[in-house]
């Protein structure tokens, strides 16, 4: 009864506007249960950490299809880290080459949901990492 | 949220439902009795409700029960004539394919030019640019907001400069050209005339199509930058122009395509692409524009996913809705304004990055169901493209299954050879029936952009496209490789584009900028490389 919701930001970081995939995700967060917050389009590194800070989520999801996640993970990250925020899990959904992954968990991404992945999975991790 | 929770509450969509009133001849219904039903006894089907991947329900058997007011010289009519369900061609492919337009661009200009020269070697007949995010949000490559986005997902082209690189040594005089570009699509057509017009092509004769639909941004792609009445006014400008100056361009090419990547239905694909096409045939005439003379200029782009029939049914439907509207709404008379002429593109949204060469299966079966629809133009996807934008093996996989289906399997002998199946006319009728119900439902709304701003298509498609992924999620849609037959396997060897790219640029604007006489004061763009984006 009093467990804390847990709280999301999903974010459509870049220019691209394909938030198919997004919208599915927030939709699927809170029917498990959880509070999402979703930023909308066109979103600067600078935008979704200040969001993750005022909204004071436990988890960021970055939807990211346009080819761009090796520019915009790494300014993401560092900015939460400047900003404290280094509890936060950082989740990345979308068309990721299977070679940048390696180097966008070594810049702090948890996890990388890669097209297909089922929405029960991404709960079950988001429940098992913010237990 | 909001966007969500307003969709939950809202009213049930038109009727996806098969025909009400059916009576089953003496026959059919002997048929059930002795034959059907100790079948269904001993063996019961598969599943107890068979639907389209919309979820339109799917019957049985289709037989002349099912098409109980159906006349075939009204509401099929003959290839070429009103109502245009068997194709706006007397004789179809039998006198000219379509034209196999593969949609290319990365990385530079000169990178993109090397593609299209390449494609065009390999037996392509026209080309269709794919611009980077930056372009199509009207950034120059060196913008701040551009930073990891240059030449990723399409050329990057910030200048007239850039323009002429991507069209070096291809005669727009011959070659028609698609441009994927929407809300500065009156600046990039502009480059483009002028980079014809250096080559010498004269503009009354060159042919092409500027995508520059911008509703369906607002609905599914989101790739706009203004709002959508000033928009429609830009919109509305190019229509004018092409009417003055380029009687045989496409002004615009009304897109169904990215409302079912977006998660639509075919019905809802089909209708609100059919009413954007109504809403700037409205707002051109308004301006003072003849239906006669600028609709033949308008053409149309679909999407072609998986399920086979009700693919060849909704482009079947396209055509009859377009028609039926041009005489009866606008009181064309002019029949190139009836005809509705159409690209098709395969499903991206229906690739797999799991086991990806069985994409080169799943386009075939789209692009085959194109073909038989009736398309003019098409372009299959590579196999690949779950993963990156295609490397050159797989691009030419894509062009060889079109050029397999045109030369090798024969469906291009005859002019629509399901006319008249039972269950395909069904279908047609019923999807263009769901159609006119959404249509009817915008025009009460006030028209489409009304619609738009009360995000009516927008919270439709994101309802189908979770109900679609719940589906997927339990299983009640089996997706190959990904939520069934799974297996290990090898990454695939994929195309890279790198930062290399964005810092070429850059430097090339740079350049750029310095020389430039400002386009104020130039005689002549065309003379002077010098119109770019943002100005400095």
């Amino acid at each position: 009864m009093t467990e804390k919701k847990i709280r999301v930001l999903i974010a459509k970081p870049g220019l691209d506007g394909h938030d198919r995939g997004a919208k599915i995700i927030a939709r699927a967060l809170r029917d498990a249960g959880m509070e999402v917050v979703y930023t909308g389009l066109r979103q600067t590194p600078e935008m979704i950490a200040s969001a993750a800070v005022q909204e004071d989520v436990d988890v960021i999801g970055l939807s990211i299809l346009s080819g761009a996640h090796n520019t915009i993970c790494p300014q993401l990250m560092k900015l939460l880290h400047e900003k404290g925020m280094n509890d936060v899990t950082v989740l990345v959904g979308g068309i990721i080459p299977e070679a940048d992954i390696p180097a966008l968990k070594q810049s702090g991404i948890a996890e990388i949901f890669l097209p297909g992945t089922s929405t029960q999975d991404i709960v079950d991790f988001i429940h098992k990492r913010v237990a | 949220m909001s966007e969500q929770r307003k969709g939950s509450t809202q009213t049930v969509p038109p009727s996806e439902a098969s025909s009400a009133h059916r009576e089953a001849s003496a026959k059919e219904q002997a048929w059930e009795k002795n034959t059907l039903q100790p079948t269904l006894e001993k063996n019961p089907e598969r599943q107890s409700e068979f639907t389209a991947i919309s979820g339109h329900p799917i019957r049985r058997l289709y037989t002349k029960a099912d098409l109980p007011n159906w006349d075939p010289d009204r509401d099929l009519g003959f290839p070429g004539e009103p109502p245009y369900t068997r194709g706006i061609h007397s004789t179809m492919h039998r006198s000219r394919l379509w034209t196999m337009r593969q949609f290319a661009g990365f990385g530079t200009a000169e990178d993109t030019n090397q593609r299209f020269r390449y494609l065009l070697a390999q037996g392509q007949t026209g080309l269709s640019t794919a611009f980077d995010l930056p372009t199509l949000m009207g950034y120059d490559s060196d913008h701040a907001l551009s930073e990891g986005e240059v030449g990723k997902c399409g050329v990057a082209i910030s200048s007239l400069a850039d323009m002429e690189v991507l069209f070096d040594k291809i005669p727009l005089a011959n070659v028609t050209t698609s441009m994927t570009i929407n809300s500065p699509a009156a600046v990039i057509w502009a480059m483009y005339l002028a980079v014809a017009e250096k080559q010498g092509a004269d503009w009354k004769k060159i042919s092409g199509t500027l995508q520059n639909d911008i509703l369906k941004e607002y609905i599914a792609q989101k790739e706009y930058i203004y709002p959508p009445e000033p928009s429609m006014r830009l919109v509305i400008d190019t229509f004018e122009f092409g009417v003055k100056n380029t009687p045989k361009f496409n002004t615009i090419s009304i897109s169904g395509y990215h409302i079912r990547e977006a998660g639509s239905t075919a019905i809802q694909e089909l209708a609100f692409t059919l009413r954007d096409g109504l809403e700037y045939v409205e707002w051109g005439m308004r301006r003072g524009l003849d239906v006669d003379q600028f609709v033949p200029q308008l053409s149309f782009f679909f999407n072609a996913h998986n399920d086979f029939f009700e693919e060849i049914a909704k482009y079947r439907a396209a055509r009859r809705i377009w028609h039926k509207a041009m005489v009866e709404r606008y009181k064309s008379k002019n029949p190139r304004a009836w005809a509705l002429r159409f690209h098709t593109q395969t499903a991206g949204c229906s690739l797999t990055a799991q086991q990806p060469y069985n994409n080169v299966v799943r386009t075939a079966i789209q692009a085959l169901a194109a073909v038989l629809g009736g398309t003019q133009s098409l372009h299959t996807n590579s196999l690949d493209e779950a993963w990156a934008l295609p490397t050159e093996f797989a691009a030419t996989i894509a062009l060889r299954t079109q050029q397999i289906i045109a030369h090798e399997t024969g469906v291009t002998n005859t002019v629509d050879p399901l006319g008249g199946s039972y269950f395909v006319e069904t279908l047609t009728k019923e999807v263009e029936r769901g159609a006119w119900e959404y249509i009817d439902r915008i025009d009460a709304m006030g028209g489409m952009v009304t619609a738009i701003e009360r995000s009516y298509p927008q919270r439709e498609i994101a309802e189908a496209s979770y109900r679609y992924q719940v589906a997927v999620d339990k299983k009640k849609k089996i997706i190959v490789g990904v939520n069934d037959f799974v297996a290990e396997e090898k990454p695939l060897d994929i195309l890279h584009i790198d930062e290399t790219v964005a810092h070429r640029q850059a430097a090339r604007l740079k350049k750029l900028r310095a020389a430039s006489t400002p386009c104020a004061r130039a005689p002549r763009a065309k003379t002077t490389s010098c119109l770019s984006f943002t100005t400095p």
